[in-house]
């Protein structure tokens, strides 16, 4: 019975530092992968903003992906420099294998070029967003000038 | 978005603890014909939930019935096939732990107990949703389809 009682409290254990690292994981500002460059943005249908784009990547039975809209939607009310266009993973298969996206929602911080500037996965909070947005010099004096000229 | 009327979240977390709680106890019983019989139990309360989806298993129910009047209404409702398609690994999971239990392989039991609690677990103290994680992969490998 000794072994059974050491094996359960390490699976307990292993369990809990697992879900620790996953949450530390979420919406985690990250740098971008290589792969989006010369993604031909416009072709595959997501029409750029001029300073920063929030591309989400969200499917139908993501829960945490209308969390993550929201958070990103609301940040673009607040400056007409930052974009959030979000596309169903399963109409742009394609567009997610060339991007390596592994989970929705991820996503990508594309910048008026059209460069990946940062990625996030999982849900996304507003501080994280932010975070993400202060890669992008010229975000920044967007985002901070809510209500301001 | 197309968004639909969902179940309550909180039905299958509550659903994965009292799951979790007894693949413990399946662990705990160790490689014997009592923590095989354990599972064999476990296996089919996932055969049911995979078959009405996780708000149709006995756990549900129980939620629906006990824990979900106490409760005021959720912020939001989930999909019902991501926790649905949860119910499916885990029937796969304690299914080969069945197989090879009743085949006379019995620390398959436990161990296959081991690697579903983790899943439930995760699924009902930190809502990690299994089948959420994995959909993306399983639409890139071309398993499943939109």
């Amino acid at each position: 019975m000794l072994g059974q009682v050491i094996a359960l409290v390490v699976l307990v254990l292993g369990t809990a530092v697992l879900g620790v690292w996953w949450s530390a994981r979420q919406g985690a500002v990250r740098a971008p992968r290589e792969t989006s460059a010369g993604i031909d943005w416009a072709a595959a249908g997501v029409a750029l903003t001029d300073r920063v784009t929030f591309v989400q990547f969200s499917a139908e039975v993501c829960a945490a992906c209308r969390s993550t809209s929201r958070v990103l939607g609301g940040l673009t009310g607040s400056s007409s420099g930052i974009g959030h266009r979000e596309l169903l993973v399963d109409d742009h298969l394609d567009l997610v294998r060339r991007l390596g996206v592994l989970r929705t929602p991820t996503v990508l911080v594309v910048d008026g070029g059209g460069n990946e500037v940062a990625r996030m996965s999982g849900v996304v909070s507003d501080t994280q967003a932010r975070q993400a947005l202060s890669r992008v010099p010229t975000a920044v004096a967007e985002a901070d000038g809510e209500g301001q000229s | 978005m197309r968004v639909s009327k969902g179940i309550d979240p909180r039905g299958p977390r509550v659903g994965a603890s009292i799951t979790a709680v007894l693949l413990a106890a399946v662990v705990l019983l160790g490689a014997s014909t009592a923590g095989l019989w354990l599972l064999t139990f476990i296996m089919l309360s996932f055969l049911l939930g995979t078959v009405r989806g996780a708000e149709g298993s006995w756990q549900g129910m129980l939620f629906k019935k006990f824990v979900r009047p106490r409760l005021g209404p959720p912020a939001e409702m989930e999909d019902r096939r991501p926790p649905r398609f949860a119910q499916g690994v885990g029937l796969f999971v304690t299914t080969v732990g069945v197989v090879l239990g009743v085949l006379g392989v019995l620390p398959a039991v436990p161990i296959a107990a081991a690697v579903a609690f983790v899943a439930a677990a995760l699924n009902a103290v930190i809502g990690l949703c299994l089948g959420c994680e994995m959909y993306l992969l399983m639409r890139r490998a071309g398993l499943v389809r939109a």
